[in-house]
């Protein structure tokens, strides 16, 4: 019988496929060497059987007829989409000699290392680049705006990340014993459902809300979480930092706040110096004091008290440390000072943002303000779930740090149902988020040291291993202070998704000497690199994942033509680039990274997926009760001051403002009066589709048949004023581009503002340019610009500028 | 009620998020061409007093929807019913599932086959 050839096999979704932050179990069935079916796991925690749009249209994935199968070298001209097949083995030596070439005459810091979003990916992408020397992996969104600014952000007040409680960390969910479900959850611009990013599963939100979670959302546009909320706070696009600001005004004026957190875990006692504005620090009260600790004012002996940053406490433990009040204070100079707590500062701050304020700034109503606010800060327990809308804004730390304070001081931290610590499963490191450091690592920390924008901005120094990608791409047209010659683009669209502003990417590129692309289809940005080496699936490659909990394999259940793994591919690379690479094998390699876990790539992969025991660093609760975050094993903090910190030493330290508050980003109606005469509509992007991930999946049949085109969202108000039709094309324009999107009239988009689809390109148009597969047709960030980030070079205006909008005149458009 | 028409899908719209898993695991399923299959997901946006409105997904399963027989036949459930991310769709006796509706607002039955 011809099922009986079959055999099913099973594995874990990870990109490439699906393209999103993997993680589910599913079962492949495959027969002769094909995938005929692909199904949900349901053994697997994660999914319990269930599976998305886009991992159940692998067969269209996996099989296609226009999936890149063996590597090749540019023929013609870059652009013109002239390609010589070429073995493995001319296409390794060609990269060697060419990237050997470009280290010898530059420096290693010569090459940049491109990738896209969080897959299976910067581990090995980090392994080539490392092996080869070069500290620049460049993540290339402006402002690396998605994901790890958050994670810096949060780094810097609470040391570890933490995410909204789904029981995600137990085998049994939400049957363990120790869970509950969250009576509040707040999800602050996410349209989750749609693509499980941030390795999360969406649906989680839905079965908590089945058991009777409320939902607070906080989005512009009416997404299916607005529908069923309790609370929809529609903010105008980049103010989210007030609405914050708001929440935690209502906390502090209505006392809703958590007492004992504050005193105990926060550094809301320490005394700033009215003097000089800055902490007061025991340097400042002893000759030889140490500047890394803190002093607090104690009520019971009426003195100064220090806070032992080393120990985690106070010199004197009986001593009443006071959150409130203001205290002279004699310095080791003689000189008598008068300070003030870091929560009277914190409190001033806020109450600069009495609600008709943060009103008139986002647009909400106050009542509603202070009613979310009150529900979520009574809620026990309440989670927080925010998206990528708060990475894409320039002032993104003053906003994440008033999250992370509205959780923190409603005591929601740690908590079941709360924000929990996010650690890795066994501590098992191989993709190093910010604030994390695995095993892959530069030789030596003097490597790093040409790093971009890392002697500048300090987050990336001490957080986020990354280059500055603004200040990569201005590099590479001004070559100081040294040329970059060499780009690695592995999964990554710097050209179709990645880079705002494509046409300087698409010049810079040009300048380049040596560009290789590792991807599974051809794309805009492959049709510009002299070699392109064809990936694997996640069904064509063993590996692993050790993103937070589980730890779990991804088994090889199948090969297509030439395709190989992209670490296998970085692998062969890293020990031709590297003399010293110590291992032989990728084997070799994953048993070393999964070494604190006590079990080999093998014995893992026979359990399939591995939970952390009860009372490890990786499994809930009440870690920094425990003493279960910090190296020294102390209750605290992983912080400088070993506490939380309401007031930010490091941004102190680094003469950012230590606080949460609001600055208008650069391109709103508000900031730019002058503009908004003429572009008097705010232009967002980015609204997630269930049929894509980003750029990708656009020839898939399936998948394109639910999102077919590039559809800009106009209220029908607004569209009647532009004397706009449903289904018309469109042009957006400012002052950077224009582009053409076809027009879809609802009302879950406010009048004042339309939502662009992203990351559109035509894999059915012509390849060669000057189409690029019609990549400049529809692609919104041509209106979105570079080098606006943020003071500390994160984040930037992603998801708020301005534009006008028109109807295409016939013969403008030629998709149909 | 006819014998042929004892099963049925009920659907808990209320909890139908448009993830699409059901439309596209169809047409894994069964092989159709894009712009084919046995369900379809509709969106629904529903103007309500005082500027609000209320959005909706509604699967719709179609004239080519088989009800899973060779599934359902082996004891498994329908492809769309197994990989909905939300678990809003139960398979079962038309009998049964309309006993389960009356549990809950903002249910459909449907009864294709």
């Amino acid at each position: 019988m011809a099922t009986s050839k079959t055999t099913i096999h099973k594995t874990t979704t990870w990109s490439p496929g699906p393209g999103c932050h993997g993680g589910c179990g599913v079962l492949a069935h495959v027969k002769d060497g094909k995938l005929l079916k692909i199904e949900g796991d349901p053994d697997h925690p994660m999914n319990q059987g269930r599976l998305c749009a886009r991992a159940l249209a692998m067969t269209q994935y996996i099989d296609h007829p226009d999936r890149l199968r063996y590597p090749a070298k540019r023929a013609g001209k870059r652009g013109e989409n002239k390609w010589e097949r070429i073995s493995w083995g001319e296409a390794f030596d060609l990269i060697e000699a060419k990237m050997k070439k470009i280290r010898k005459e530059h420096g290693p810091e010569s090459m940049i290392f491109n990738v896209g979003t969080g897959r299976d990916i910067y581990a090995w992408v980090c392994m080539l680049a490392y092996a080869y020397g070069s500290p620049n992996v460049m993540f290339g969104l402006t402002g690396q705006a998605c994901y790890g600014p958050r994670l810096a952000s949060v780094a810097t007040v609470q040391g570890d990340f933490s995410v909204f409680d789904a029981a995600q960390w137990f085998p049994e969910r939400f049957d363990h014993p120790g869970y509950e479900v969250p009576e509040c959850m707040i999800i602050w611009g996410y349209n989750i459902h749609a693509t499980c990013p941030d390795n999360l599963f969406g649906h989680w939100i839905t079965d908590l809300m089945k058991k009777g979670t409320k939902i607070i959302c906080i989005d512009p546009r009416l997404s299916w979480f607005g529908s069923r909320a309790k609370y929809h706070l529609r903010l105008r696009p980049g103010t989210d930092s007030a609405l914050i600001m708001g929440f935690l005004n209502v906390i502090i004026t209505e006392e809703l706040y958590d007492k004992n957190f504050l005193e105990k875990w926060t550094n809301g006692a320490h005394l700033i110096r009215n003097d000089t504005s800055k902490l007061l620090r025991e340097s400042d009260l002893v000759e030889n004091g140490a500047p890394k600790n803190f002093v607090a004012w104690d009520s019971t002996g009426n003195t100064t008290i220090v806070w032992d940053a080393a120990q985690v406490a106070y010199r004197d433990i009986k001593a009443t440390p006071c959150v409130s009040g203001e205290y002279t204070v004699e310095l080791w100079t003689g000189e008598r000072i008068v300070c003030h707590t870091a929560w009277d500062e914190f409190c001033n701050e806020v109450n600069k943002y009495p609600l008709e304020t943060v009103e008139k700034i986002t647009g909400v109503p106050a009542d509603d303000i202070k009613k979310s606010a009150t529900f979520y800060a009574k809620a026990k327990p309440a989670a927080v779930h925010w998206g990528v809308a708060v990475d894409m804004t320039p002032a993104i730390t003053p906003l994440v740090t008033g999250i992370s304070a509205l959780w923190a001081l409603t005591g929601n931290l740690d908590i079941p149902g709360g924000n929990v610590f996010a650690r890795f499963a066994f501590d098992v490191v191989s993709y190093a988020l910010p604030g994390t450091k695995g095993p892959i690592k530069l030789k030596t920390e003097e490597m790093d040291k040409p790093r971009i924008g890392a002697d500048k901005f300090m987050p990336l120094n001490k957080f986020y291993w990354r280059c500055q990608t603004d200040m990569t791409l201005d590099q590479i047209f001004t070559e100081k202070p040294y040329p970059i010659k060499g780009m690695w683009i592995q999964t990554a669209g710097i050209m179709q998704g990645l880079g705002m502003d494509p046409k300087k990417w698409r010049s810079a590129l040009d300048k380049l000497d040596f560009i290789v692309a590792v991807d599974v289809f051809h794309t805009p940005t492959t049709q510009l690199a002299d070699v392109v080496l064809p990936a694997g699936t996640f069904l064509e490659k063993d590996s692993f994942r050790s993103w937070w909990v589980p730890l779990q394999t991804i088994n090889k259940v199948m090969k297509v033509d030439e395709c190989l793994p992209d670490m296998e591919i970085n692998f062969e690379l890293a020990k031709r680039f590297d003399p010293d690479f110590k291992f032989e094998t990728l084997y070799d390699l994953y048993d070393d990274i999964l070494k604190p876990s006590g079990m080999t790539f093998k014995e893992l992969q026979e359990k399939g997926w591995a939970y952390p025991p009860e009372g490890s660093s990786s499994c809930p609760y009440h870690r920094y009760e425990k003493g279960l975050l910090r190296p020294d094993k102390k209750p605290g903090f992983r912080t400088p001051t070993g506490l939380f910190e309401l007031y930010s030493t490091l941004r102190e330290e680094w003469d950012l403002e230590p606080m949460p508050h609001h600055e208008e980003p650069p391109f709103t109606p508000v900031s730019r009066p002058d503009l908004a005469k003429e572009y008097p509509l705010i232009l967002s992007t980015g609204r997630r589709s269930p049929a894509f991930f980003h750029t990708e999946h656009r020839n898939i049949p399936w998948l394109r048949d639910i999102d077919p085109d590039p559809i800009l969202e106009i209220h029908p108000e607004t569209a009647e004023q532009n004397k706009i039709g449903n289904g018309e094309w469109v042009w957006i324009e400012n002052w950077m581009g224009r582009a053409r999107f076809k027009a879809k009239l609802t009302p879950v988009v406010p009048e004042w503002m339309v939502m662009a689809a992203h990351g559109w390109w035509f894999p059915e148009k012509k390849a060669a340019e000057p189409s690029l597969y019609g990549m400049w047709e529809s692609n919104v960030n041509q209106m979105i610009p570079m080098n606006e980030y943020g003071k500390d070079g994160m984040g930037a205006p992603i998801k708020h500028s301005m534009c006008k909008i028109y109807k295409c005149q016939p013969g403008e458009v030629t998709h149909e | 009620m006819s014998k042929k028409h004892e099963y049925g899908l009920l659907i808990d719209y209320e909890y139908c998020t448009g993830c699409y898993s059901c439309q596209v695991a169809c047409a894994q399923e069964y092989n159709w061409p894009a712009g084919m299959g046995g369900i379809r997901v509709n969106e629904i946006i529903q103007k309500l007093p005082k500027g609000k409105h209320y959005l909706t997904y509604l699967p719709f399963p179609t004239e080519l929807c088989v009800l899973c027989k060779p599934r359902t036949k082996k004891g498994l459930p329908p492809a769309c019913v197994k990989h909905c991310m939300s678990g809003c769709m139960t398979y079962g006796a038309v009998e049964d599932l309309a006993k389960e509706m009356t549990k809950k607002p903002r249910m459909v039955l449907w009864v294709p086959k």
